[in-house]
C-alpha cells in the first residue's frame, strides 16, 4: 500500500498559486515591469499608490499575490529539478530549500504589508 | 544474487541461460532538448522561476513603499535599468506562456459534459480567458485611475 503523503496538500497550493499567477501576474508585471519603466504609461505617484496599499483589501491582494505563486514555484521547480536535471537523490534538500524559500517570501510579504503605513 | 553457503555446491553449478535484468535505459540529463513537446514542457515548468522573480520584485516594491517616497523613486530608477527591463520582458513572455498553458489545461483536467456530450475544449477554457481579461482590466484601472 502506498504510504500516506502530503502531496495533495502541496498540489492544492501549487494549483491555487498557478491560478493566481496566471490571472494576476501578467497585468501587474506589464504595468510595473514594462509599461511604467518604458514610459508608455504614467506611473502612479507615491501618494496614489499608498492610498491603495493602505486599504486592507489591497494588502490582502498583495499578500495573496506574493505567497501563493511562491508555493506554485516551489512545487514546479522541485519537480523540474527532479525530472529535468534528474537530481532525485537530493529530494530532501530540494524540498526544504523550495518550501523554505516560499515560506520565507511569505513571511517577508506579511511583515512588509503589516508594517506599511 | 541468491546467497549460497560455502561448501554446499559440490559440482560445477548450472546456470540458466536466460539472465533477467532490470530494464533501465539510460536517460540523458538533456532528454528534453530533442523534441519540441519535451522542450515545451520544461519551458512551462521553468516559467515558475520567473514567477518567483516577479514575487521578489513585488517584495522590493512593497519594501520601497514602506520606506517612503525616496525609496519608491529609487525603486523606479532601478526598474528602468535596461537589464531589468529586458529581464522583465522575458519574464512577461514566460508568465503569459504559463497563463495560456494553465487555462488550456482546464478542459483536460475537468471535462464538462452537457446532455451526454463533451463540450468542446475551447468552450471550457473560454471563461478563464474572459475572467483574465476582466481582472486585468480592473487592476489596470485601479492603478492608472
Amino acid at each position: 500500500m502506498a504510504k500516506p503523503s502530503n502531496e495533495a496538500f502541496f498540489w492544492m497550493l501549487f494549483s491555487a498559486g498557478g491560478v493566481v499567477a496566471a490571472m494576476l501576474i501578467p497585468v501587474q508585471l506589464f504595468l510595473f515591469g514594462i509599461a511604467f519603466p518604458m514610459g508608455w504609461l504614467q506611473a502612479p505617484s507615491y501618494e496614489n499608490l499608498m492610498s491603495l496599499v493602505r486599504l486592507p483589501l489591497v494588502r490582502i491582494y498583495f499578500f495573496i499575490l506574493c505567497s501563493l505563486p511562491l508555493f506554485h514555484w516551489a512545487h514546479r521547480f522541485r519537480y523540474t529539478l527532479y525530472d529535468g536535471l534528474k537530481v532525485k537523490h537530493l529530494t530532501g534538500l530540494i524540498f526544504v530549500l523550495c518550501y523554505g524559500g516560499a515560506l520565507l517570501g511569505t513571511g517577508i510579504a506579511a511583515y512588509l504589508l503589516w508594517t506599511i503605513s | 544474487m541468491p546467497t549460497v553457503k560455502q561448501g554446499t555446491i559440490k559440482s560445477a553449478p548450472s546456470y540458466t541461460e536466460f539472465h533477467p535484468r532490470w530494464y533501465r535505459p539510460h536517460v540523458s540529463v538533456y532528454w528534453w532538448l530533442g523534441e519540441w513537446h519535451y522542450l515545451k514542457f520544461i519551458l512551462r515548468e521553468l516559467s515558475s522561476v520567473f514567477v518567483a522573480i516577479f514575487v521578489i520584485e513585488t517584495l522590493f516594491l512593497l519594501s520601497a513603499l514602506r520606506d517612503g517616497p525616496q525609496a519608491y523613486a529609487h525603486f523606479q530608477e532601478w526598474m528602468r535599468n535596461p537589464l531589468v527591463v529586458v529581464l522583465n520582458i522575458a519574464n512577461f513572455f514566460f508568465i503569459v506562456f504559463h497563463a495560456i498553458t494553465w487555462f488550456n489545461l482546464a478542459p483536460s483536467a475537468m471535462p464538462v459534459r452537457l446532455g451526454g456530450k463533451r463540450l468542446p475544449d475551447i468552450l471550457v477554457a473560454a471563461p478563464s480567458y474572459v475572467a483574465w481579461a476582466v481582472v486585468s482590466a480592473f487592476i489596470a484601472w485601479l492603478v492608472l485611475r
